[in-house]
């Protein structure tokens, strides 16, 4: 009993950190159609900016030397600063043209930051240890859950909540709903494109900072590709949710990250490798049965 | 005459490979043996290039997971035709009689495309019933699914480590003639029924399923000969280089490929044929330019990674300045014969915002 509780908050803590990226993209995703690859790479940026570029295996800190909550606000800047930047230079120009155009140039972006930060970090995996104290584990009725996943999960569900109440209660949150909703009706009842977009990316961007702040809390070490994995899962997510909507993007999020935790616990011994494969299958199976996802928005559907 | 015909009707195939064959004649004879590797490098993806357009260029969905058929297709060679000593102990979980056996080179290539395009099909005929954007981001799952099992799949696959010495066979001329194959083959498709059937759900799904068109089976017959395509150039990669690793069947080298169709132009056979060929130059002088060269007396070179920010860059350009790609679209025609007969690119792109579409038609009289 007590290992299945562990196990559940393991998967909730695990869902919540795909829900967030889930939301990032979904929210991009409603405002400019735009599936953004590159969202892996934003919380690749954010980590490696904790420390100083070098090649080496244990690299001196950057933002990581600063105190805690100037370590979070500096890191979740880079990151935000980053997005609105990639939205500046490569999204904005190609707004209108196709879903496909516009994933193939995420993708590019993607690239394009993956081999910059290659070029001044070397691509071996670091070190670094940030957030120390929060690794001892924390013992409620009878079950040991390690700090740091309890630190993800109030982190996420905070975020989450936090998303929530804007997107609900503040007269831009309620416009970037509605531009997710419907971007063309936004713009003509006077919701201005430019700037619902970038707070779509800023949001991403907060996000992005935050998720690579919880992984390298969680993992102690950089790696080019940590953020692949999250943004992937993510990724699918999205779809399986139902592309364009939020609750759907959350959804999805919670989905995948629990399946995969309870395959990854319950599985036998010799198929656990091939967790992953069960998951991706999963995506494609609620594809079949529900090509729009399971929350379908007037947007997935094609207008004749 | 008819053998005019005949030249005019194969033009814009023979504008693609006369040119590839003189390249070629001219690099194995006055390049360096660096650069005859580079060249037939080129040539295989060359012709997993062709194979992707085969079904991305013709029904406009863009599949991130021919990499997948690529890699089926080189595990399969490999596991018939290598290292007849090791198997038995490296690759246990293999059945007996690929085990124990090795098998000649050419049943063994053909087995490991007809595998390819066996995979295909029964992945198309799950991905092809998906709308256009949900089957490009299943066709990524499929990627993910492949390499997930063979990166762990050990006693069969030997996991993420590198199967050395298959047979190394594949020269510039091999890979020459592969792609030759399959440009003929892709412009036989796309000027047959099959072909624009499929070309017409790419303009409008709509319009063309109005007109009696089977969505899903003209895009499960392109994904498949696609797929064996793909499958071809894993056969070749494999026996080029004499190593399998599933690690070079996995995005890197799908985002190279696209980005190949993308700048040449995915729409049509001469845009896959002009990117690879772009892009293969322009990162090999990149490459050349990381390693150093001199002019006059001075050492000059680049720092390492530029080559793949610049190509980034490239292809991001390509997509904001020139949608459709260098080609845009359009074949190589013959001078004066360009109205009909060929699949032109229209004047004006599709819409799927019906606003815009109303707005593209012309004014009335």
């Amino acid at each position: 009993m007590t290992n299945f509780v562990q196990v559940l908050i393991d998967a909730i803590a695990l869902g919540s950190l795909y829900a967030l990226v889930a939301l990032a993209i979904g929210l991009v995703f409603g405002v400019m159609r735009l599936i953004n690859f590159a969202q892996a790479d934003y919380i690749v940026v954010g980590a490696y900016s904790l420390v100083i570029p070098s090649t080496s295996a244990v690299p001196a800190l950057l933002f990581g030397a600063l105190p805690s909550v100037a370590m979070i606000f500096c890191v979740t800047l880079t990151v935000t600063l980053l997005a609105l930047l990639t939205e500046r230079l490569a999204f904005r120009p190609l707004r209108n043209t196709d879903t496909t155009t516009l994933l193939i140039s995420s993708f590019a972006v993607s690239y394009f930051l993956q081999s910059l930060i290659l070029m001044f970090h070397g691509g071996r995996p670091k070190t670094i240890s940030i957030g120390e104290g929060l690794t001892s584990a924390v013992e409620i009725f009878g079950i040991r859950i390690p700090g740091v996943q309890l630190v993800t999960m109030g982190v996420a569900l905070t975020l989450l909540i936090a998303l929530v109440l804007f997107l609900k209660k503040t007269p831009l949150g309620v416009q970037l709903r509605a531009a997710a909703e419907n971007f063309q009706m936004a713009r003509l009842l006077g919701v201005p494109a430019n700037r619902v977009i970038a707070i779509a990316f800023a949001i991403s961007g907060i996000l992005g900072g935050t998720i690579s702040l919880l992984f390298v809390i969680q993992t102690g070490t950089l790696d080019i590709r940590m953020g692949l994995m999250p943004t992937v899962y993510a990724f699918f997510a999205t779809v399986i949710g139902g592309i364009g909507s939020l609750p759907g993007a959350v959804l999805g999020g919670y989905i995948v990250g629990i399946v995969s935790v309870l395959l990854q616990a319950y599985l036998p011994e010799e198929v656990r490798a091939f967790r992953d494969a069960g998951v991706f299958t999963l995506v494609i199976l609620i594809l079949l049965i529900r090509p729009h996802g399971l929350i379908v928005t007037s947007a997935a559907k094609e207008r004749v | 005459m008819r053998r005019v015909q005949l030249i005019q009707r194969f033009y814009p195939v023979l504008a693609l490979i006369i040119p590839l064959l003189i390249v070629v004649l001219v690099i194995e004879v006055f390049g360096s043996p660096g650069t005859q590797r580079v060249t037939t490098e080129a040539l295989i993806r060359l012709v997993f290039a062709v194979g992707l357009y085969i079904f991305a260029g013709n029904s406009g969905i863009v599949s991130f997971g021919h990499m997948a058929f690529c890699a089926i297709a080189a595990y399969a060679t490999a596991w018939q035709t290598c290292c007849a000593l090791m198997k038995p102990i490296t690759m246990t979980g293999l059945p007996a009689f690929v085990r124990d056996n090795t098998f000649p080179l050419f049943p063994a290539a053909m087995t490991s495309i007809g595998l390819a395009a066996g995979v295909a099909f029964l992945s198309g005929l799950i991905l092809m019933r998906l709308s256009s954007l949900s089957a490009s981001i299943s066709t990524l799952a499929l990627l993910f699914i492949l390499n997930v099992i063979y990166s762990n799949w050990v006693s069969v696959t030997m996991g993420n480590s590198t199967i050395v010495g298959l047979p190394v066979y594949v020269t510039a001329w091999g890979a020459l003639s592969a792609a030759v194959l399959v440009i003929v083959i892709a412009y036989l498709f796309q000027r047959s029924r099959w072909g624009l059937m499929l070309r017409a759900t790419r303009e409008d799904e709509v319009a063309a399923a109005a007109s009696g068109l089977s969505l899903y089976w003209t895009r499960l017959a392109a994904f498949t000969l696609s797929g064996s395509v793909a499958g071809l150039a894993g056969v070749l990669f494999a026996h080029f280089t004499g190593t399998v690793s599933i690690g070079t069947f996995f995005l890197s080298h799908t985002f190279l490929i696209v980005a190949m169709l993308v700048v040449g132009g995915m729409r049509s056979l001469a845009g896959a044929v002009v990117g690879v060929t772009v892009i293969s130059a322009v990162t090999d002088v990149f490459r050349r330019a990381e390693a150093g060269f001199s002019i006059g007396s001075i050492d000059v070179a680049i720092p390492p990674g530029s080559q793949e920010l610049i190509l980034a860059t490239l292809m991001l350009l390509i997509l904001i300045f020139r949608k459709d790609g260098i080609m845009a679209g359009r074949e190589f025609t013959w001078p004066g014969r360009s109205k009909e007969g060929h699949v032109r690119a229209p004047l004006v792109t599709p819409t799927k915002d019906p606003a815009q579409r109303l707005s593209a038609l012309p004014p009335r009289p």
